[in-house]
């Protein structure tokens, strides 16, 4: 099999950390080679946030490079746009419909790009969701993402029991409840 | 398994017993996953130096032991490196280093090679999770074999990529009796001259011997191209130049050099592909071997496949540009205790000589208070420099910041030099219970250990009053009318003023969010006082209407105590 690339791109503190590590163990539970890169430490800090998943039958570099990736996974909007020339010329986005401010917006010395989803479907299949409103009515906003992930999970080649069960063994203990339910309202928007 | 796990995982199968570390981005986990093995007593010391100097005494008395850091924790411990260099070991002796090229989290990229080369250390770099596993108890044995410490060098690459991880059972080691002998442990000059015979006859013996090391590996294919690389730059070769014949370095000091005259009279045009600096080109050159290196690649940063393919096979990539958007660097998390305290010194226009943490980022618009930043522990002693450069009246509009885990890793030792040589500087403590940065580790101010027990907690106000200081305070961080009074009448004193501004990080407190914060848009002014200090959660419209983002708002509260107006309400959740 040719290797899979996908990016999980985000705001730090939106967990893309967490999602890309369901995703990695994923891969590995079906049997790929499987390498993820994270970010840890300042760039953590409500900083651009990016990691990678590649899986494959070998896989070498653990970096997606430009032009590569299969699927990109935006936890924020201006995020999908800063990382959209990572994508494949058929490559598809799977975005969170949030804004938030970099802190140059915040103080005036930058505009926030107006229209980023028209934009972005100009080029590319693109599927938004508000994630965050669908998360609320969960009684929890911080499981955005993993509903996030789930709209992804449908163009992806794994069953829905298999990332259940991954989702299980990967979130912290007490949240496994609610990240099923997560991935459940995403899975089936 | 992440590199840092099996980092982890190779000293705990290598039969290790002992590790310390002083937590820093890019090595943390390595310790977090240790203190999962029970059979490792494992610790993190106040500072890097300490750690290394917790796992020589291991070593000396015959147990296998091990110490981690990042690239610029090894300066910190470069005084007992270099002698233990000379001492060599009786239990095993590894040192595990990471570099972060690219500066993901750091104040430098220098190349721990070099250090290790000064200080005639064997270096292994392995270059996937795997061979982080393997290659780190490979580094044991050798490290007995030849009597030296080794340093086992990642980089952020490898230690924060996940990749597949055979596991082995535990070696069960037994302890190595101890016998006193002066003339190896006790580095006086007449011992150490002897010594550092035996250094430089272990170079020779490992120059000779690593040519047959199972960890190097030499991949015949089209001999066109030879590649000589090591590392994570390994995976980006195989990527670019699958069709290339590859020498991979798993030892990087000394040079195997043998091996590497071998490889390149079998190839027609030798390359080499390592990260940062030109330490292996450098010496291969030097042997009079032909070979391109760095007058195509760079000095900085990552390398990556599609850099190699452009460089060494000339080809063109074409890629779409980029889409210009705003940056998004990082910033201090919505309730951090800390952007309290800046916007406080920012309001009485003082300027902040800093320190290597979160608060760094008080250097950022638009707090834009800090102006130095220098190393762990640099803040208070850079600002007593200026005092003795300009006289303090020249300090009174400056401030040393300085965090709770920074303060004991090396912050103390400058306090306690201020304060000997009669400076008069104030310095601020910004005291949030943890190791912030690096993901919020204990430390000896915490109460708890690596392991979670809890322990004796210093008390850094009586510390600071130990030491001498006339004037200590102890405030809540996020009482800003107080801070503000204190601080003032602390600059404004001929004496030394340690002001220890207190509250917990606001990512340590992991239940749901109580209260939060709005602004009642008929009494406000629109007068952006309350963005003042840069929260991501306070945003103005394009009608100027200034709004609170209810899903980041953690609520601190600090917006509110800035408002004149009396605009910001509280509203309770639950």
């Amino acid at each position: 099999m040719e290797t899979k690339n996908i990016m999980i791109v985000g705001v730090g503190g939106q967990g893309t950390l967490l999602t890309s590590r369901i995703l990695g163990a994923l891969t590995i539970q079906a049997g790929y080679d499987v390498k993820l890169s994270e970010v840890h430490g300042m760039a953590q800090r409500g900083g651009s946030v990016v990691t990678f998943v590649r899986y494959g039958d070998k896989v070498n570099e653990p970096i997606v490079e430009e032009g590569q990736a299969d699927v990109l996974i935006a936890f924020e909007k201006l995020e999908a746009l800063r990382y959209v020339h990572f994508l494949k010329a058929n490559g598809a986005i799977v975005v969170n419909d949030q804004r938030i401010d970099p802190m140059p917006v915040v103080i005036g010395d930058a505009e926030y790009p107006p229209n980023i989803l028209e934009e972005l479907s100009k080029i590319h299949r693109v599927f938004k969701v508000n994630a965050i409103e669908e998360a609320k009515k969960l009684g929890n906003s911080r499981v955005f993402n993993v509903i996030v992930l789930g709209i992804a999970a449908q163009h992806m080649e794994f069953s829905k029991d298999e990332w259940l069960s991954v989702i299980e063994k990967t979130v912290p203990p007490k949240t496994i409840e609610i990240n099923k339910k997560a991935f459940e309202v995403g899975y089936n928007l | 398994m992440l590199g840092n796990e099996a980092f982890a995982r190779g000293a705990y199968e290598a039969g290790c017993k002992v590790s310390a570390a002083y937590p820093g981005t890019p090595s943390t986990e390595i310790s977090e996953n240790i203190v999962k093995y029970d059979e490792i007593n494992s610790e993190w010391s106040p500072n890097e130096k300490v750690a290394m100097e917790v796992a020589i005494g291991a070593s000396i008395i015959g147990v296998r032991a091990l110490a981690s850091m990042k690239h610029v924790g090894l300066n910190v411990a470069a005084d007992p490196l270099f002698t233990a260099s000379y001492i060599g070991v009786t239990g095993g002796l590894v040192i595990i280093v990471a570099d972060d090229p690219g500066l993901y989290s750091s104040q430098n990229e220098q190349d721990t090679r070099a250090v290790a080369r000064a200080a005639k250390i064997p270096v292994i770099e392995p270059a996937d999770s795997n061979e982080a596993k393997e290659f780190t108890k490979f580094a044991f044995e050798l490290s007995e074999k030849y009597d030296t410490p080794v340093i086992v060098r990642s980089t952020t690459r490898l230690s924060h990529s996940q990749g597949l991880v055979e596991l082995n059972d535990r070696l069960e080691i037994e302890d190595k009796p101890y016998v006193r002998n002066a003339a190896k442990n006790v580095m006086m000059p007449g011992n150490a001259k002897n010594r550092h015979l035996a250094v430089e006859s272990r170079e020779i013996a490992l120059i000779n011997d690593s040519c047959d090391f199972p960890i190097n590996t030499v991949e015949y294919n089209d001999r066109k191209i030879g590649v000589i690389t090591s590392g994570i730059p390994y995976q980006y070769v195989k990527e670019a130049l699958p069709e290339a014949s590859v020498l991979k370095l798993g030892i990087v000091n000394p040079l195997p050099r043998k091996l590497i005259e071998e490889f390149a009279s079998k190839v027609d045009k030798l390359y080499i592909v390592e990260e940062l600096d030109p330490i292996i080109e450098e010496q291969v050159k030097s042997w009079g071997i032909k070979a391109v290196g760095k007058e195509i690649l760079t000095v900085q940063g990552e390398y990556s496949a599609n850099m190699l393919r452009r460089a060494i096979k000339g080809e063109e990539i074409s890629v779409k540009a980029p889409t210009q958007v705003p940056n998004r660097p990082p910033i201090l998390c919505p309730g951090c205790p800390h952007r309290s305290v800046f916007t406080v010194l920012k309001k009485l226009k003082l300027r902040a000589a800093g320190d290597i943490g979160c608060y760094t980022l008080g250097a950022v618009a638009p707090l834009s208070v800090v102006d130095t930043t220098i190393c762990m522990g640099a803040s208070i002693s850079s600002l007593h420099g200026m005092e003795k450069a300009r006289g303090k009246e020249y300090i009174k509009d400056w401030v040393a910041v300085i965090g709770d885990s920074t303060f004991l890793h090396t912050g103390v030792n400058s306090l306690m030099n201020m304060v000997y040589n009669k400076g008069t500087g104030t310095v601020l403590i910004l005291d949030n219970s943890t190791t912030g940065m690096t993901g919020h580790q204990d430390h000896a101010a915490t109460g708890r250990t690596l392991k979670g027990e809890a322990t004796h907690m210093i008390d850094l106000e009586k510390l600071c009053l130990a030491i001498g200081v006339p004037n200590v305070y102890v405030i809540n961080a996020f009482d800003t009318k107080k801070l503000e009074g204190t601080i003032k009448e602390a600059v404004a004193m001929d004496e030394i003023a340690v002001i220890i501004a207190q509250a917990p990080c606001a990512l340590l407190d992991k239940s749901p969010i109580s209260t939060q914060y709005v602004i009642d848009q008929d009494i406000c002014r629109k007068c952006g006082q309350c963005m003042k200090p840069g929260c991501p959660a306070i945003t103005k419209k394009e009608n100027g209407d200034i709004l609170i983002n209810d899903t980041i708002c953690n609520g601190c509260g600090l917006c509110a105590t800035l408002c004149r107006f009396d605009s910001i309400k509280s509203v309770k959740l639950r």
